[in-house]
């Protein structure tokens, strides 16, 4: 089992998140995270998929979401030459005198706090899946009391390897 | 204009001559405007049927098939259909109506999510949600449904579009999909290698699947084999691309194919599968076919290579353009050794039956029904023993074998034949299934009837889901559960009641002049042949 990034330009037509995600669970392909939002052209979304599987799974699921109409094109993000971001936001409990040793913490991971109320804080973090995993364990001295993770948004690094976009007017 | 009518000129642009369907409010405006057009409609007698009969359609005559239901449950009726024809690759366009569009999403009388519900089994489905899109909508779905692996695509159309007054009419020349580019052209890279392995090897074999009937490759299939005279061996989709009695065909691989077959794929030193998707049925253990051979996979879908078994060479692009580019190539190679030992093959294990004289044995009467048939004669199989007897026994000459192969649908064989038969009238179009697949599209007798289609029906009568009764014989030694299909109705009262001649036969006395009875003229028949209830494939 391993774990591949995809990165996905699709044209951003009506229930094109919803026929992407029917063919992995029609397919029992698994899902680890995807994030989708409008890249400059507002007609195509770039959607990061986070995907797990063997490499024979990994092979397949590349060449299924290849063939669906909407996928304009599909690829692999490598780590060594991709940067990945995944954005989280952690709400702790906190009453005023435990502030400062999460702010401390806080501090350490170079991350925000972005809402202070009277029990509890939201604090805001970006970076890599792992530093988050290890941010969320470092707070387990606290009581966290939700998490919201959006998951990893990734581009490849470099002139290389892009992906134009051309204005193939429809 | 209204949309409805902008919905016909699109037919008419795409060549459609016939729409298969059954009208309901939601579609009602499109019925409408058809009778203002030279299109055909054929009133089916139930929506599932309509998707069948535009898939015989399309097969005999390769541009997509066309349905149009309602919205509700005519669009979910319809969805066994579409999903056939999915898992056979048979390019469908499905019109539904849907509720007014204001109302979408509302539960409102007869709406249902057609698009969201049949996902899984079109190549592509819209929702129309502005009239102006219609042109641009159809032009594309023919093309989608028609082009690289082929498929049903499905238009879902709302009444307020079909009724809205759309604004200069037209139709455009092209399709302009930029995220949709299917291969045609296989890389020349790979070929050449092909052709290098075919140097080395001693004991090729070509087997070939529905991909080859689809993208209309059998000239190029057979002028292939013939040049360098390599033996050929189909899955059940593929059964038709070779004439059954070529010298160098040997027959159906797979479970329910032939012995002989299975050997001669399994002792080959380079198996070239083209348009076939190494699924189940055909290849139950995909290891085999890579072990100690060199395995070249040629499809359209580039998904479909490796799925299965990962092959040696891999080679995406259209069958017919790829032995074309294969007709080029020039090597010198010599396989008579092995063809000579595929022959003795072929003599030593053809299955040995022993009938019981006392009824009619299918696998001699569809080989005398198939040698009786016109050369160009349409057999369409429908799913059971019947489709197992018909794959082994049943002669292709210069026709065409349809079933459905993927799905298993029963009942496809009545509607498909009636599809065939419109599209080709001058052929003989026959269709064969048992007892319980016949009752599954009985209803469609009166649409044959009311719309002058002479198609021809046989029923393998033995009172049993036969096919599920022979699973329970092996598998739940003879404990026969919910297959015993008494109750069944007597099948002279009800070709007479449909006003259709019928004939009967008991065993194989009189079978030649039975089967001469039945093939005599050109007007709907059935015969109904019984078989030993006990008989297995």
């Amino acid at each position: 089992m391993q774990k591949k990034v995809f990165q996905l330009l699709v044209d951003n037509t009506s229930g094109v998140l919803s026929r992407i995600s029917g063919l992995f669970s029609r397919r029992g392909y698994n899902i680890e995270s995807i994030t989708a939002g409008e890249t400059a052209d507002p007609k195509i979304t770039r959607i990061t998929i986070v995907a797990s599987g063997d490499d024979e799974i990994l092979e397949q699921i590349e060449k299924q979401v290849a063939k669906l109409v909407d996928v304009r094109d599909i690829k692999e993000l490598e780590p060594e030459v991709s940067v990945y971001r995944e954005l989280a936001l952690i709400k702790v409990k906190a009453a005023p005198q435990e502030r400062p040793s999460v702010i401390a913490v806080t501090n350490t991971f170079r991350a925000n706090i972005i809402d202070v109320a009277p029990e509890s804080l939201i604090i805001e973090i970006t970076g890599s899946e792992s530093k988050i995993d290890a941010f969320i364990r470092l707070l387990e001295g606290f009581e966290i009391l939700e998490i919201a993770r959006t998951g990893i948004a990734g581009l490849g690094r470099g002139m290389d390897n892009i992906t134009y976009i051309d204005n193939v007017a429809r | 204009m209204i949309g409805a009518d902008a919905i016909i000129r699109c037919l008419e642009e795409e060549g459609v001559t016939t729409v298969f369907g059954y009208p309901g409010v939601a579609i009602c405006p499109f019925y409408n405007s058809i009778l203002d057009s030279d299109i055909r409609t054929i009133l089916i007698r139930t929506e599932q049927n309509a998707a069948h009969a535009a898939s015989g359609m399309a097969r005999i005559t390769g541009r997509p098939g066309v349905c149009a239901v309602t919205s509700g449950p005519g669009a979910t009726n319809v969805i066994t259909g579409i999903a056939t024809a999915f898992a056979d690759s048979i390019p469908l366009v499905v019109i539904t109506g849907q509720v007014n569009s204001e109302l979408l999403g509302s539960d409102v009388f007869q709406e249902a999510d057609i698009t969201g519900a049949v996902e899984s089994f079109v190549k592509y489905s819209y929702l129309v949600k502005d009239v102006n899109d219609i042109p641009r909508v159809f032009k594309e779905a023919f093309y989608i449904a028609n082009t690289g692996r082929k498929g049903p695509v499905l238009i879902d159309v709302p009444i307020d579009i079909q009724n809205a007054a759309i604004r200069n009419f037209k139709y455009p020349e092209e399709v302009k999909l930029r995220t949709y580019k299917p291969t045609v052209k296989g890389n020349m890279v790979q070929i050449k290698k092909v052709v290098k392995e075919l140097e080395k090897a001693r004991k090729p074999i070509l087997c070939v699947g529905g991909g080859v009937l689809l993208s209309e490759a059998k000239e190029e299939l057979r002028q292939f084999s013939e040049a360098h005279q390599i033996p050929v061996v189909s899955t059940m989709m593929g059964i038709g691309a070779m004439p059954t009695r070529h010298p160098l065909y040997f027959g159906m691989v797979g479970n329910n194919g032939k012995a002989y077959a299975n050997r001669a794929m399994n002792e080959s030193d380079l198996l070239i599968m083209v348009g076939a998707r190494v699924a189940d049925r055909a290849v139950s253990q995909p290891d085999l076919i890579t072990r100690g051979k060199v395995l070249v996979h040629i499809d359209v879908d580039p998904a479909e290579i490796g799925k299965n078994a990962g092959p040696t060479i891999p080679l995406v692009g259209d069958a017919k353009a790829i032995f074309q580019d294969f007709l080029k190539e020039e090597f010198e190679a010599d396989y008579s050794e092995w063809v000579e030992s595929l022959g003795e093959y072929r003599a030593a294990m053809e299955k040995k039956r022993n009938p019981d004289p006392a009824y009619v044995d299918p696998a001699v009467f569809i080989t005398r029904l198939s040698e009786k048939m016109q050369d160009n004669g349409v057999y369409v199989a429908d799913v059971g023993q019947n489709q197992i007897w018909s794959c082994a026994y049943h002669v292709v000459k210069d026709g065409q074998f349809f079933t459905s192969g993927g799905m298993g649908t029963m009942g496809y064989s009545i509607p498909a034949a009636m599809g065939v038969k419109v599209a080709a009238p001058d052929r003989q179009v026959i269709a064969v299934c048992g007892d319980g697949s016949f009752q599954m599209s009985m209803m469609e007798l009166a649409t044959l009837k009311q719309h002058d289609i002479p198609v021809k029906i046989i029923v393998l009568k033995n009172n049993y889901l036969g096919m599920v009764r022979q699973y329970q014989h092996f598998t739940y030694k003879d404990n026969y559960s919910v297959v015993d299909l008494s109750g069944s109705p007597d099948l002279e009262k009800l070709s007479a009641a449909y006003d259709i001649p019928f004939l009967r036969l008991y065993n194989m006395e009189k079978a030649e002049e039975t089967i001469d009875a039945f093939l005599e003229n050109d007007e709907s028949m059935i015969l109904e042949c019984i078989i030993d209830p006990m008989d297995l494939v």
